[in-house]
């Protein structure tokens, strides 16, 4: 049963890029939420805007990007108001990552065990050594580490040993909400199995929230709860896996959903066109409506409204009307 | 730190780096023998060019030149003198001064090292950690604007010669404020040895010869770090870092500095050789009695077996440095291992 209480909310997130050209608008008025102990997984083609969504959510995002309106509100508070101080103490306590790149994300000069340590002992204060010690091991067992990595050095892990090693980490301080930006996709197809298999269990064990972004839209359906899809900056649709792979609401979902026939069956994402338009002009109106197939005189009139067609499922397109009796229907062209 | 895997030196790659340090000298020693050779001064002409300079003229002319190039050994076959040469080395015999004649060369360069090396090891020391700081500083995003001024601007000496920045804190430092003595290496007055009074002297000296060395060097260090530093500071490991809360200031020792400077420690043991013969114009300016002055002065001398001694005792010191480099680097970086690769 999901706790349908709500931990993280991002309302309307605007982050730009400056270029000499003018803005990218890389997120453009993203809404979501995230609700305690769920997955929800983010989907959308290279430069879609994943990673700065999320790194808007924990604000990470340097120059030449800005964050340049919204809310992101976690446990009650809205983080983009806090001072920088009061941002790094919140920092890890509730929002933790997993990194795109595990690979590189380890200090080379620095042992596993060191830089869990430092982020312990920086929210935490000065601990026992043998206390620090016990806990880092338990943070180990629980990611199926072997103790034997405790003084090891990065270079000297695998690249799914890293990985597991970035999600001890990432849990080293029980968090609120971890961020999984393409956490398994640098690694072979057994180690993602095992990499994503260890972050379910971790999410049982431990109730924590998952913002997981992904390419490879067959793991995500296996992994995570709700589907949320992201195109050129903006979300075009959020539901439940289930429900988005039974009736995907919007063109561009329907596109992606073909090119993985069944839920079990593993296949990288459909991009046979990319994005077309340059993501510093787009186009009016509805942003798909360049290589939508059901483009109608409206889409480039105005940007459709992200509404709830069917319970729990929201999409932003103009094929859906409200008929009569106050239920969205979508037209047929 | 807490864990971290002792490393020690095995006793094979030790005897192989030092095959290497060894096989270093012997080839850049038989260079600097041969490349005199190339050139059509004949040492023992140019010694009785001098002799005819200050005398007017020299009776038996003939007879002392080839007295000389006997006792210098020129008379002799190449392979012969080579071997000589080789042997000379090994025991640190460099023959005799033109110059200075009859004084030993080994007695020059045994007077002059300690100075050089004082003074090298006190100002290149400086330089590193002030150059790698501003350079650090210099990069860094939480740095203080001021700082990001004040820090370029300070590295306008790089580009002034090194015979300038010197005479300019002569100027400023010992004729107008009259802080620090003009020249030498110590006072005429005082005794060498382990009395408080020379060593004050010693420093006192040295300090001017240092600093203008600092000054036009810690810009080199400092652009290198610079460039260093902004590399780590897109590494995903440092992005990770700031995601993880951790201060910044931690963040800049522990994550960034700590890894940028391993290239830098590199560069240093190679930049050995070069700040000595840096170093003969400072010394040369300051009247400082060290390995530099040696060489200006042997230099303007023809001083054939002065040069060829203080250019063994530099390349003695450079592949001494890098020895040392190369074993101590796998404990500064973990990721290199004695003896073998990544
Ligand atoms: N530093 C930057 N300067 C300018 N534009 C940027 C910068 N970083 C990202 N962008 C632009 O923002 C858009 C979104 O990038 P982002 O990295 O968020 O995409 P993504 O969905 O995470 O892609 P991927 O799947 O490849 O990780 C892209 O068009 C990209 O070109
Ligand atoms: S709004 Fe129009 S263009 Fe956009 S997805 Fe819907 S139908 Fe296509
Ligand atoms: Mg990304």
């Amino acid at each position: 049963m999901r706790n349908p209480e709500t931990i993280l909310e991002v309302d309307d997130l605007r982050v730009y890029y400056a270029t000499p050209q003018g803005d990218v608008k890389a997120c453009d008025g993203v809404s979501f939420d995230l609700r305690s102990g769920e997955i929800l997984g983010l989907v959308g083609e290279s430069g879609s805007g994943k990673s700065t969504a999320t790194g808007g959510v924990l604000r990470t995002i340097g120059s030449p990007g800005r964050i340049v309106s919204g809310t992101v509100t976690l446990d009650g508070e809205d983080i983009l108001k806090y001072d920088d101080e009061k941002m790094r103490q919140t920092r890890w306590q509730k929002l933790s990552l997993i990194p795109q790149g595990a690979m590189n994300s380890l200090n080379p000069t620095m042992t596993i065990s060191d830089q869990i340590a430092d982020v312990i002992e920086t929210h935490e204060g000065r601990q026992p050594a043998d206390a620090l010690r016990e806990r880092i091991m338990t943070l180990f067992r629980r990611v199926g580490l072997p103790e034997r990595i405790y003084s090891m050095y990065p270079h000297e892990l695998s690249g799914g040993m890293k990985q597991r090693a970035c999600i001890a980490m990432s849990i080293a301080l029980d968090p609120l909400v971890i961020v999984a930006d393409e956490a398994t996709s640098a690694l072979d197809v057994v180690v993602q199995r095992v990499v994503a298999q260890t972050m379910l269990k971790i999410k049982r064990e431990l109730n924590v929230s998952f913002i997981m972004i992904g390419h490879d839209m067959g793991l995500m359906a296996q992994v995570v709860d709700r589907l949320a899809v992201m195109y050129s900056g903006q979300l075009l649709e959020i539901a439940a896996v289930r429900d988005m792979f039974a009736r995907p609401a919007h063109p561009y979902s329907e596109i992606l959903i073909e090119s993985v026939p069944t839920l079990t069956e593993r296949k990288p994402m459909k991009i046979n066109e990319g994005i077309t338009h340059d993501p510093r002009n787009p186009p009016s109106g509805c942003i798909f409506r360049l290589r939508c197939p059901h483009a109608m005189p409206v889409c480039s009139e105005s940007r459709p409204d992200m509404v709830e067609v069917h319970p729990e499922q929201l999409v932003a397109c103009h094929l859906w009307k409200k008929d009569e009796n106050g239920s969205y229907v979508r037209q047929s062209v | 730190m807490s864990g971290g895997t002792t490393k020690a030196i095995p006793v094979e790659y030790l005897f192989n780096r030092l095959l290497t340090f060894f096989l270093t000298v012997f080839i850049a020693a038989s260079i600097i023998w041969l490349i005199p050779r190339l050139s059509p001064i004949d040492p023992a002409e140019a010694m009785l060019g001098r002799m005819a300079a200050g005398a007017g003229f020299v009776e038996n002319a003939d007879q002392i030149l080839a007295d000389l190039r006997t006792q210098f050994g020129l008379d002799e076959p190449l392979w012969k003198q080579y071997l000589a040469y080789l042997k000379s080395l090994a025991v640190f015999d460099f023959g005799v001064s033109v110059a200075n004649f009859p004084t030993p060369v080994a007695q020059m360069l045994a007077a002059a090292l300690p100075w050089t090396i004082g003074l090298m090891i006190v100002s290149v020391v400086i330089a590193f950690i002030i150059g790698n700081a501003a350079g650090a500083f210099m990069a860094w995003q939480e740095t203080p604007k001021t700082w990001k001024v004040v820090i370029p601007a300070a590295m306008i000496f790089t580009s002034i010669p090194p015979i300038l920045s010197g005479l300019l804190l002569m100027w400023l430092f010992s004729a107008q404020l009259g802080w620090f003595p003009l020249t030498g290496s110590y006072g005429l007055f005082v005794t060498p040895g382990w009395n408080w009074e020379f060593i004050y002297s010693v420093i006192e000296h040295g300090a001017l010869p240092a600093l203008s060395i600092v000054v036009v060097t810690f810009g080199f260090w400092a652009l290198g770090m610079r460039g260093l530093m902004t590399t780590v500071q897109s590494e995903d490991y440092v992005q990770l870092a700031k995601a993880k809360g951790l201060r910044p200031r931690y963040i800049l020792y522990r994550y960034m500095i700590r890894n940028a400077i391993l290239p830098q420690v590199t560069a240093f043991a190679l930049k050995i050789g070069l700040l000595v013969t840096g170093q003969i114009l400072v010394e040369r300016i300051f009247s400082y009695n060290g390995m530099g002055k040696l060489i200006y002065d042997a230099i303007l001398n023809q001083d054939f077996a002065v040069i060829q001694g203080a250019s063994y005792v530099v390349i003695l010191m450079t592949a001494a440095s890098v020895l040392l480099v190369d074993l101590l680097y796998p404990f500064i970086d973990p990721r290199i291992r004695h003896g073998g690769g990544r």
